[in-house]
């Protein structure tokens, strides 16, 4: 049994927030050319077959309690490992309103892959390095968290709005309004034309 | 007595999460009810905080399957925006771009679809394809999904004569490889019960319902946003592919004959690159707004941009093609079976992470 595991991790993927680039490579790390199945890594669809958690994306507040129970669901001992920058920090969709932050947020991460998104040569040697921590709790080790590669930046502070600002601002939206009527005036002038060329 | 059936959000044969809810009578579908909002991250509004040039690799990604065209999108609408005129040069780069994006998205739809009605090996076998392409993008931009190439007034990366070369030898190694696996999508028997006759929809309901992309034209209906002619379209002479069936048949034989069509656009286009600028200078902030429609794997994606005037976008509102194909989804699952499902949402090529942004 524990041979088995050693040799054979199992994986289950889990898409959180991800914009599908993470994904897709991380489907290509089990296609031919790649083939992780070679050192006995199975994708499997039920998270109470797998041993590795993979998760791409980051974390909002509709799927947290997805990511929750599908790690929940996953027997002791497990890993779980980031894919890409999005899971350890927000990546580019940090500042965004719907992003809580990283996987870190909800459950604990054992492996960082980073890239955005990381080439699959990265992404096996991740899940090579799973195998090792899987192994280590298995005997019942306790691993340290790893170091974040980045510390999680939230953007500057937008630029307090000067009168000056402002009335560019103001003068900028009334330019557009204007043409907006020119181009309502110019549409509804051809249609006048159209209409009485009908008749 | 009907029953209700939850289908995912985690689902094995979906890549993403999205959720439908499947009202049932014995096995079959009488209705569904999409459930979304398992990846929305709040692009939109991202995009009014960041500056308009950063919003470029923002933008990108919207979706890593098509990133590529998102990109272009935008960077035509800035370009409609603020009359930047392209070089030639640049609009060949950005249809052999891509181009080759909508190969490699069209092979890994054709996979996850062999993935689906349960033929793992034309799933391999088709993935193995798929990484031609993807060399040919290594190759030629240095990275393999997100391609970072385009830019506002242009593309930032060259492709060398050298480069044009590799990826010709790429193309030729993917219609040698190809062959197998297009024979035995379309002709073989067990694939054929699986796809033939299935998730049905008529031309004029699918208009009706504001279908794009493959899923409109497998349903008899001409309609291509390549047709009007933007970038080096229009000189390259493009015809869309059309067939007739509306069923899950046809939009996979689209897909096939399309990846072919691309194949020799890409061609067409690496033999008339013209020599020239990669991009035209620009100086200033965009003032007024511009709608942008590009033709994506999946079908029409519609960009709306507002500017104000200073580096920040008023607006940004993007209209993906897989939201237009909802609506004509759940009428297609409407009298399947339930082991069709899977079949029929992955026929329309979904790709919730556009969707929800």
């Amino acid at each position: 049994m524990s041979k088995a595991i050693k040799k054979s991790p199992w994986v289950v993927h889990f898409n959180c927030n991800s914009c599908n680039g993470c994904d897709i490579e991380f489907l290509a790390c089990l296609t031919p050319t790649y083939d992780v199945e070679r050192f006995g890594v199975l994708h499997v669809g039920n998270p109470k077959h797998a041993d590795v958690l993979v998760v791409t994306g980051s974390v909002n507040n509709r799927n947290k309690h997805v990511l929750k129970n599908v790690y929940d669901q996953m027997p002791e001992p497990k890993v779980v490992v980031a894919m890409g920058a999005c899971p350890a920090t927000g990546g580019i969709f940090a500042d965004c309103y719907n992003v809580i932050g990283g996987v870190n947020a909800v459950i604990p991460v054992d492996v960082h892959v980073p890239g955005c998104p990381p080439k699959p040569e990265a992404m096996m040697d991740g899940i090579i390095e799973a195998v090792g921590i899987l192994e280590k709790k298995r005997n019942g080790e306790t691993v340290p968290p790893p170091v974040l590669p980045v510390k999680t930046v939230k953007g500057p502070e937008a630029p307090p709005m000067t009168p000056e600002m402002a009335a560019k601002i103001a003068a900028a939206k009334a330019a557009a309004a204007a043409k907006a009527a020119a181009a309502k005036a110019e549409a509804e002038k051809a249609n006048e034309n159209q209409e009485a060329r009908a008749e | 007595m009907s029953m209700l059936v939850p289908f995912g959000p985690q689902h094995p044969v979906l890549p993403e999460p999205l959720q439908l809810r499947l009202e049932l009578d014995d096995e079959k579908v009488i209705a569904a009810m999409p459930v979304v909002g398992y990846v929305h991250r709040g692009l939109e509004k991202l995009a009014e905080q960041k500056d308009f040039i950063q919003d470029t690799f923002l933008i990108e990604r919207v979706c890593g399957i098509c990133s590529f065209q998102h990109s272009m999108a935008y960077s035509m609408g800035v370009e409609e925006i603020m009359n930047i005129e392209v070089p030639e040069r640049a609009n060949y780069l950005r249809v052999i771009w891509a181009e080759l994006h909508r190969m490699h998205s069209h092979l890994l739809a054709l996979g996850l679809l062999a993935d689906a009605f349960g033929f793992e090996n034309l799933f391999y076998t088709i993935w193995k394809v798929r990484e031609e392409i993807m060399d040919a993008m290594e190759a030629t931009t240095g990275a393999r999904v997100m391609l970072g190439a385009c830019c506002i007034g242009g593309v930032r990366k060259d492709i060398s004569p050298e480069q044009a070369k590799f990826v010709l030898e790429k193309l030729a190694n993917f219609e040698k490889m190809f062959k197998r696996p297009a024979e035995v999508i379309l002709g073989d028997y067990s694939v054929k019960e699986r796809l033939c006759g299935i998730g049905v929809i008529d031309g004029k309901t699918a208009y009706e319902l504001g279908t794009v992309g493959p899923a409109l034209r497998g349903s008899g209906m001409a309609k291509d946003h390549r047709m009007t002619g933007y970038a080096a379209y229009g000189k390259l002479g493009f015809e869309p592919i059309v067939e007739n069936d509306g069923d899950c048949y046809a939009r996979t034989k689209v897909r096939v004959r399309e990846l072919y069509q691309s194949a020799e656009l890409v061609k067409a286009a690496l033999a008339a690159l013209p020599e020239g600028e990669l991009k035209t200078p620009f100086k200033g902030n965009p003032l007024g707004e511009a709608a942008v429609r590009v033709e994506q794997p999946r079908g029409e994606v519609l960009y709306y941009l507002r500017g104000n005037g200073t580096d920040k976008l008023d607006r940004l509102r993007i209209r993906t093609p897989t939201f237009a194909n909802i609506a004509p989804l759940l009428r297609m699952l409407v009298g399947c079976g339930l082991p069709d499902v899977a079949v029929i949402i992955l026929s329309i090529d979904p790709c919730i992470s556009c969707t929800e942004r």
